[in-house]
């Protein structure tokens, strides 16, 4: 009797660990693509070329290690369009990070005549695909550059002029994420700091601002990425090597009259990816509380 | 501080918060304003901190016009029902914070931080954030950061409302004693009727923006001016029943649907001739007996001290509290004796008393 119910006792034992361990089953084989579309790319930048999954020389044969693919890190250019690229995320956490926490803060505290029609529009704005707002923004950009002084910074064919345009169509998002958790905020907070002495705005830096931190730093790291791995903007709206940035910069590889340098195009890849990769490890958390945080607020 | 509301109203578009509401506290009185909720009362405290505009009317302390005066320039002291507390900030900097804004010098900000966090029995928690604290040490947190900037004026929204029963009892005498030994003006929102009659001088009540009432407590809860006050402050709630007045062999007798009740003169001639009025009496004038209007028992509520029946006369059901263990049931018939010395008279169309 006894050994019966202990063996019936393992067996339901073994059966839950195996359930238990089902997900991570799943998941991993489901992740297996992905690993294997990295490890290509690493293999690939350090070869001559590639066949299948495995590195080979011009013979065909296994082997053909080779760092020519990363001989553009010598380029001076490299360097400057990275400096571009860095530019244009910072610009973006800087200039959508500023407008919307302001924004967000009196869409969802104060009630001014046409607050609901600017919310709507605000979503509207942000339904629109940039593919069609080219043309218009290039207009504005030609004006931008005829004013003297503003011109050179913002105006077409400049880093700052990318980075307005930029910021200008992550605005709408960017707002309404902060609206979000700003309306999860009691009102007693805010009256209590009144009360104590504070001034409108020391209640806005001082007790407002350092609860909606999570959603800041998760706005920052959403608009760095944004900014770092833009293309369409950039490639529209500059010419030449000295304003462009880093993903312009790659498509050059693949032009329209020489064969594509895959295997550079990958090294080239892999250096964009590489700061992305190292943010991600160290910002994940906050990442993810983007949708914690700023899903629940309504209007 | 002596707090005078003259007329105050408020309004947004057609929501009416308050209005016109006419009070005068004196200095060193604590006053509670009791009313279910919507009634307006936080809308006029939060006009008295300064954080509400009035539409109209105005607001004095000591005799100056406030209207305009921000809520920082105003030297009040504000506990929320949320407490409020800023809670990236450790319990030392919140109640620091207000002496932090006034720009005292450190060391006197620690000596008088400390101070009050003693006295509330935190002080030994000045390094802790609010969220690692239980409820009742927030609200003790909160209370310190209202006095710790010495204000002439203490405002409180419900402060115990989150607060656990037990909790709630021994914080209700805890500030009732702290506003005595300090002898700060304090005005006090709840909707909790025992709290508002046990703990304040005076009582407003409120209903739908209007001033109900403003009188101590006892007098609330033996001259009633309105129906309204007369049915919210008192628990078991007060019983009502339509009856007429008439003389009969120079007695007053109180005639309805199943009771016929001989009413003290000097009360009965109030309401005598005027048509249906209606008549309040207590639960507790109220007993079981031999002889009287009988009923039957609608409910039997144990409430451990007593039970609390619902006996239909009529058709009015009638409360009061009976002995337990007397084996009721429902459905069983009783007859009721009402002591009528306290009975209350209104008008049904006004809802104003006779009486007072």
């Amino acid at each position: 009797m006894t050994t019966t119910t202990f063996e019936v006792e393992a067996k339901s034992g073994l059966w839950r660990k195996i359930v238990s361990a089902l997900p991570y089953v799943a998941l991993s084989i489901s992740i297996i693509p992905i690993l294997v579309g990295y490890y290509w790319v690493i293999i690939a930048t350090f070869s001559y070329r590639t066949e299948g999954l495995f590195p080979v020389d011009a013979n065909g044969n296994i082997g053909g290690f080779t760092l020519q693919n990363w001989q553009f890190l010598l380029d001076p250019q490299i360097w400057r369009v990275t400096l571009n690229s860095f530019l244009i995320a910072i610009g973006m956490v800087i200039g959508v990070g500023f407008l919307s926490t302001l924004t967000g803060y009196a869409l969802s505290r104060m009630n001014f005549r046409g607050r609901k029609g600017f919310l709507g529009l605000t979503l509207v704005l942000h339904a629109f695909r940039p593919e069609l707002l080219l043309i218009a923004i290039f207009q504005v950009l030609l004006f931008i550059a005829g004013i003297p002084l503003l011109g050179k910074v913002f105006g077409f064919n400049t880093v700052g002029g990318v980075a307005l345009v930029m910021v200008a169509l992550e605005l709408p998002l960017g707002i309404w994420l902060m609206k979000g958790f700003f309306d999860n905020l009691s009102w007693d907070m805010e009256r209590a700091a009144l009360i104590d002495g504070a001034s409108r705005f020391r209640v806005w830096w001082e007790i407002i601002l350092p609860q909606v931190k999570p959603g800041l730093a998760a706005l920052a790291i959403f608009n760095f990425i944004a900014g770092w791995n833009a293309y369409l903007i950039p490639f529209t709206f500059t010419i030449g090597a000295k304003v462009s940035n880093l993903s312009v910069y790659l498509n050059q590889f693949s032009g329209d009259t020489s064969p594509t340098g895959w295997n550079q195009v990958a090294a080239v890849g892999l250096f964009q990816l590489l700061p992305i990769l190292i943010f991600f490890i160290f910002t994940q958390e906050t990442l993810l509380s983007i949708y914690g945080g700023g899903a629940k607020g309504g209007t | 501080m002596k707090v005078e509301l003259v007329n105050l109203t408020k309004r947004w578009g057609d929501v009416v918060g308050a209005d016109g509401i006419n009070l005068t506290i004196e200095h060193g009185e604590f006053v509670a304003f009791l009313g279910p909720s919507g009634c307006g009362k936080t809308t006029t405290l939060l006009m008295v901190a300064g954080i509400y505009k009035p539409t109209a009317g105005e607001i004095l302390f000591d005799g100056k016009v406030v209207n305009a005066v921000p809520p920082k320039d105003r030297n009040i002291g504000m506990v929320f029902q949320s407490y409020a507390l800023y809670p990236h900030m450790t319990v030392f900097q919140n109640i620091s914070y207000p002496l932090k804004l006034k720009k005292v010098p450190k060391e006197e900000m620690q000596k008088r931080v400390q101070r009050v966090a003693d006295m509330m029995g935190i002080g030994h928690l000045l390094d802790r954030k609010p969220a690692q604290l239980s409820g009742g040490q927030q609200q003790r947190v909160a209370l310190g950061r209202a006095l710790v900037k010495e204000p002439q004026l203490l405002l409180f929204d419900e402060p115990l409302s989150n607060l656990d029963a037990r909790l709630r009892l021994s914080m209700r005498s805890e500030i009732k004693r702290l506003q005595i030994d300090l002898g700060i003006t304090s005005i006090y929102v709840t909707h909790d009727q025992v709290e508002a009659m046990t703990m304040a001088d005076r009582v407003a009540v409120m209903k739908d923006g209007k001033l109900q009432a403003f009188s101590p407590p006892d007098e609330l809860y033996e001259r009633p001016k309105t129906l309204f006050v007369a049915g919210f402050v008192g628990n078991p709630p007060m019983n009502f029943f339509d009856v007429e007045v008439v003389i009969e062999n120079g007695e007053y007798h109180a005639r309805g649907v199943g009771i016929d009740l001989v009413v003290p003169a000097e009360r009965g001639e109030k309401a005598v001739g005027r048509g249906k009025v209606i008549m309040g009496v207590r639960p507790e004038h109220v007993s079981l007996a031999d002889e009287g209007a009988s009923g039957v028992i609608n409910i039997v509520e144990p409430l451990g001290r007593d039970d609390l029946i619902d006996v239909r006369i009529g058709e009015t059901d009638v409360q009061l509290l009976v002995e337990p263990g007397l084996g009721l049931r429902i459905g069983d018939h009783v007859k009721l004796h009402f002591d009528t010395e306290n009975v209350q008279f209104f008008d049904p169309d006004t809802e104003k008393s006779l009486l007072w």
